[in-house]
Order: structure tokens, then C-alpha cells, then sequence
């Protein structure tokens, strides 16, 4: 074995991450990025995977999502999820091979946690971030529970949402990139 | 003398009247035409002008031009939600315009909640994630970097969309393919603001957020960041536009313009995408075998002829120029047809320089219109040697229920009376179509 690759493992023993700090930036950069504190990255730090990571502590019900969905919802989205200007919700024809199929989170969702992380950061439209975790984990409660993906009496919080499997999980192919 | 075997310029070279792409650039043609001319009035005395604008002062000077009043009318056609306006679209008027550049307030816009009124001084881009250096950037500081300018069209993944409709929409072109619009971006590369980041091996893609009320976020592979992608700052020479994403805009050459996110806050390095609901729910396209298409980032070639187009109207028989815009999301254009006869025959169209990758290019061609009827097509072929398809090859692959990515060739009717509208030519399966409502899509 030649010596140099040895002495590479050996530096790196030694020095591991300092090492790659220690790397030059890119040739024509002037070097301006600073370091953000926690605080400044916590207020970029708001994406939900959909194995549930990112997901924050709260529960949520059913009845507490319906009310908040007449409250806030269903002026765009219409009853039960259906019939207003706004996206498609619920119901309809699950067979997307359908000549009608219906798209909705039943329907065409992948993943359940997602829908956390859409509705904390868009909805409602005239007060983005306005709902408490609460008030999404129970909205996304009720949104299941219209598809019958969640029962009524059921409390939702991390770990139950990250659990829930949507039955379109797999109907997905990636085109210009891999999905997984 | 004219040589026997040079072909007359006025030959048709496909039917119905197509005549050479070289026609406006012979001598011949040029020389035919400027003698009538020359010969008449050149003895003429010089008449007084009356026009006031040749016997009055003119206007002064103004700090930003606007177009002439007259010119007023050519505006971006707004569609919203009557429930929530700022989520929506605006039209490029593409039947107006001409060259490759789009007019900065004339780029089409697609937003989901309203245009972000962004106060540069307190924006700044965090790059976070599977980085060894998380960093954050100022405006100012963004400012001090390299930058590159390039000229690339941007495209809705959503443009077009009336094509998969049963009946043909009869709308002008803009207001039925006009979110696409070309426009020159600059900006900092981001592969420099990466490498000063300094990105873990383990990293595959990046999710970027946008500063809108509708926190936009899209994960995008990180290949494609450090390949050829620019953080803009500027649109046509002067910063972006707000409704262009003012002060900070991914531009992501040659895939769909849900990519370009707007008004830039976070890059997320992962080594995962984040499948949010634009990436599912959205933006993916559902096959007649129930799977959906998802990740369909690059837009593929495309044309269309800008002129004349639906709701146009020849007035008198005789020499025409059409003219229109193609573009592919795989790089350059390489040849655009045309064909007078609903496809039968085709004839190459003269391509205006510059041909430039993933952005317009500006094609003509020289047509005798008699006072026939004529259907009027354009098809793209790219240096790939991808070929613009028919909309029943289209609709034969994808189904009726894709809803994005729509890139058929498009066929403009010419009647006798010089009427121009919309029209499908060739049979494709309409079971199971939607209405003919250019706009039956739920706002998303």
C-alpha cells in the first residue's frame, strides 16, 4: 500500500470536520455568508417530512377540526370538502383510472404529513400561521376522517399522523428524478 | 439573367401557399418590391408638415418610460379566484409582442397568495441543512458576488392546459399559452454559494422556500442547483420585479416555473425531497393507468405561431408573415416547420438569431394567402432531437387528466372570409374529457 492515502486517513482522524472547515469557498466567491444564530435558523426550520420528521408536539380531534373547518374552510372548500372554488378536499371516485377520477387527499395524497406542514404554512390564505398546532393537528384530523382515514373519536398528534398510510402512497413514478 | 437551375423565390415550397424562409432576405424580392418606390414622387416639392408632433415641442423627459398610450392596450389578462384574488394567474400577451424578450411587466405571474411587498433590509437567505457551514446572506451581501446574465424562457407547468379541453378554447394566444415569457436573468450561481457553504457528501437534493404568504416550498435535486441554476437579482438590466420575486428569484434553466421560486428565503440542503403538496397533490401528472407522473421538471419543446393566431382577422388576400416563438426546456431549438394544410405539408421557417438554449427562439416564414382556407401549424424540433408531438399523440400517451406539461402543436384556422380561430385537426379519444372551460381546474 502507498504511504500518501494512508496519511489522508490519518489527517482526517485527527482533524475531521475542522478539515473541511478549513476547505477554501469557491474561487470567485468574496466569502460573505455569516453564521445564523439558533434563533435565526429555527424561523427558517418549519419543513414537515413525510416519515413525520419535523412534525411538533400537540393533538389534535376530529370535532375540534370540524369546527375550525366551518369556521375557516368552508367558504372556499365547501362542505365536507367538496363543491368550492378552492382545491378539492374529499370524496368522489377513488379509481383514478377512472373516465371522472377525483383528486383529492383520499384520493391522490401520498403522505398524511405533509398536509401538516401545507396547512400550518398557506392556509387559511388570509392568515398563513395563524392556526396553533392544536388547531392543524385537528383540521388534519378531520381531513382524514372525511376520507375515512381516521377515526372519529381518534386524537391526533406526531406519531399518529406519521403512522397514517394513504392508500395512494405508491402511485407516484419519478420522471426527472428518483422518488426515493 | 437568372440561372435555370436556381429555384424561384416565389415558388411555393409547402402546400397552401408557404413560400421560402430566405424569401425577405433575397436580393430579388427586396429589389422587386423597392423600385415602385423609388420611381414615384421623386420630383415632388416638400410640403409643409402639419402633424403636431412635427410643428409643436414635444413631451419632456421622463425618470421611467412607459409605452405609448396607444400601445396601452397590451396588458396581462388576469385570472383569479373571485374568492381569494391573489391566487391566480396573469397572461403574457404573446399575439402583441415579438422578438424573444418578454417586457419585464409583462412576464406572466403565478402566485398562490398575492404578490409579497418584501423590504430588502430585513430579507435574508438562509442556506442550512446537510451543510458544514450553515450561512446566512444579506441583500447587500448577495450583491457583492459574481454574477452571470442569460436569456432563458421561463414556463407554468400549467401553460396550455385548455389543450387537454374537449372543444377547442377560443381565447387569444396569450390568454391560452401566455404563461411562458422570455426574459435575460442575473445572478449569483448558486454552485458558489453552495461550495462556500461547503455541502455534505450525503446531501442529494435542496428544498427552497419562498417569503410569500403561501410559504411556497419545492425540493429540487442538487445536481441541477450546482449545474446551471442562478439566484437572480436582476430582470432585464433593473432588479426584479415584486411580482417576479423582488429581491431574490431561483432560476432554474429549462424546468417548470413552479421551480423558480419566488422571493427566496431558505435552501434546505437533504438528502430526501420533502414531497410537499406542490410536488404530490400539485404539479404531478395522472396517467390513464391511475399512476401519476411526479418530478416533471423539464419542459419540453414547444411553439406556436403568435401571428396571425385565434381571434385575429386578414383583412385582404396577399403576402403574410408568420411569425411565433418555440423554446425547449433540453436546450436549443434546432428547426421549426410549418404547415399551411393542417399538417400535410411542411416548410422550414426561417430561425432569428440568437438561438439560445431554453430560451425563445423567434421563427417566420413568407405566406401567400390567397383567400383560402388554410390551417396554420408550427412544430418544434430541439438539439435533442425531441420533436413537438400532435395532440392525439399526446392525448394517446397521457390521457385526458394530466393537466400540466401540455406541449402539443397547436392549429390555427384561417377561414375564406380571413377569420383566425382555434381548431383541433386530428381525432383524438374525448371520452372522459373535461368541459370546455379553458379554466375548470379548482384554484389550488
Amino acid at each position: 500500500m502507498r504511504p500518501a492515502p494512508l496519511m489522508l486517513i490519518a489527517t482526517l482522524l485527527i482533524f475531521g470536520g475542522d478539515l473541511r472547515a478549513e476547505q477554501p469557498s469557491h474561487p470567485l466567491s468574496p466569502a460573505l455568508g455569516a453564521a445564523p444564530t439558533a434563533d435565526e435558523r429555527a424561523r427558517h426550520d418549519n419543513v414537515i417530512f413525510p416519515d413525520g420528521t419535523g412534525l411538533p408536539h400537540g393533538t389534535g380531534t376530529v370535532a375540534r377540526g370540524q369546527a375550525l373547518y366551518n369556521a375557516q374552510c368552508v367558504s372556499c372548500h365547501g362542505p365536507r370538502g367538496r363543491g368550492g372554488s378552492g382545491g378539492e378536499l374529499a370524496g368522489g371516485n377513488p379509481d383514478l383510472t377512472a373516465t371522472q377520477p377525483d383528486k383529492n387527499i383520499g384520493t391522490y395524497w401520498p403522505y398524511a404529513p405533509p398536509l401538516f406542514d401545507f396547512i400550518r404554512r398557506s392556509m387559511p390564505p388570509r392568515a398563513p400561521w395563524s392556526l396553533s398546532n392544536a388547531d392543524v393537528y385537528s383540521l388534519v384530523a378531520y381531513l382524514l376522517n372525511l376520507n375515512g382515514l381516521f377515526a372519529a373519536n381518534g386524537r391526533l398528534d406526531a406519531a399518529s399522523l406519521a403512522g397514517v398510510k394513504m392508500p395512494n402512497r405508491d402511485g407516484f413514478i419519478g420522471i426527472d428524478a428518483r422518488i426515493n | 439573367m437568372i440561372s435555370n437551375d436556381a429555384p424561384n423565390p416565389l415558388d411555393h415550397v409547402a402546400g397552401n401557399g408557404l413560400l421560402d424562409r430566405r424569401l425577405f432576405l433575397s436580393k430579388t424580392f427586396l429589389s422587386a418590391t423597392s423600385l415602385a418606390f423609388l420611381g414615384s414622387g421623386a420630383n415632388a416639392r416638400a410640403a409643409r408638415p402639419t402633424e403636431p408632433w412635427m410643428t409643436q415641442p414635444g413631451a419632456p423627459f421622463t425618470n421611467y418610460g412607459v409605452p405609448s398610450p396607444h400601445a396601452a392596450g397590451i396588458v396581462r389578462w388576469v385570472s383569479a379566484n373571485p374568492d381569494l384574488p391573489g391566487n391566480g394567474v396573469a397572461w403574457t400577451p404573446l399575439q402583441d409582442l415579438d422578438g424573444i424578450i418578454t417586457p419585464s411587466g409583462l412576464h406572466f405571474e403565478r402566485h398562490h397568495n398575492g404578490v409579497p411587498q418584501i423590504d430588502p433590509a430585513r430579507h435574508e437567505l438562509l442556506l442550512d441543512g446537510l451543510v458544514d457551514r450553515p450561512l446566512k446572506f444579506t441583500l447587500d451581501a448577495l450583491l457583492r458576488y459574481p454574477r452571470e446574465s442569460r436569456i432563458l424562457a421561463i414556463e407554468c407547468g400549467g401553460n396550455s392546459n385548455a389543450g387537454w379541453n374537449i372543444r377547442p378554447a377560443e381565447s387569444p394566444v396569450g390568454t391560452f399559452h401566455g404563461l411562458v415569457s422570455c426574459s435575460e436573468w442575473t445572478g449569483v450561481p448558486l454552485r458558489v454559494l453552495l461550495d462556500e457553504a461547503s455541502v455534505k457528501s450525503s446531501a442529494r437534493w435542496a428544498i427552497a422556500e419562498g417569503a410569500d404568504a403561501f410559504g411556497m416550498t419545492i425540493s429540487l435535486p442538487l445536481s441541477k442547483l450546482r449545474d446551471d441554476c442562478l439566484l437572480a437579482v436582476m430582470q432585464n438590466g433593473e432588479p426584479l420585479r415584486p411580482e417576479q420575486g423582488y429581491p431574490l428569484r431561483l432560476i432554474v434553466p429549462g424546468w417548470e416555473g413552479v421551480t423558480h421560486v419566488k422571493w427566496l428565503r431558505t435552501l434546505q440542503l437533504t438528502d430526501r425531497p420533502m414531497m410537499a403538496r406542490n410536488e404530490t397533490a400539485e404539479y404531478t401528472e395522472l396517467q390513464p393507468d391511475g399512476k401519476a407522473r411526479m418530478f416533471t421538471f423539464v419542459m419540453e419543446a414547444k411553439s406556436l405561431i403568435t401571428n396571425p393566431s385565434a381571434g385575429m382577422h386578414l383583412a385582404t388576400p396577399g403576402y403574410y408573415q408568420i411569425s411565433g416563438i418555440a423554446w425547449s426546456g433540453r436546450g436549443k431549438i434546432s428547426r421549426v416547420e410549418i404547415s399551411a394544410d393542417g399538417g400535410k405539408t411542411w416548410a422550414d421557417a426561417e430561425l432569428n438569431e440568437p438561438v439560445l438554449p431554453r430560451a425563445f427562439t423567434r421563427f417566420r416564414v413568407p405566406w401567400q394567402w390567397q383567400g383560402q382556407s388554410a390551417i396554420l401549424q408550427s412544430r418544434a424540433t430541439d438539439e435533442s432531437g425531441y420533436r413537438q408531438p400532435t395532440r392525439a399523440a399526446l392525448i394517446a400517451e397521457r390521457g385526458r387528466h394530466g393537466y400540466f406539461h401540455y406541449n402539443a402543436i397547436v392549429s390555427w384556422e384561417v377561414t375564406t372570409a380571413g377569420i383566425v380561430r382555434h381548431v383541433y385537426v386530428d381525432a383524438a379519444p374525448e371520452a372522459g374529457a373535461g368541459s370546455s372551460d379553458p379554466f375548470d381546474h379548482a384554484w389550488d
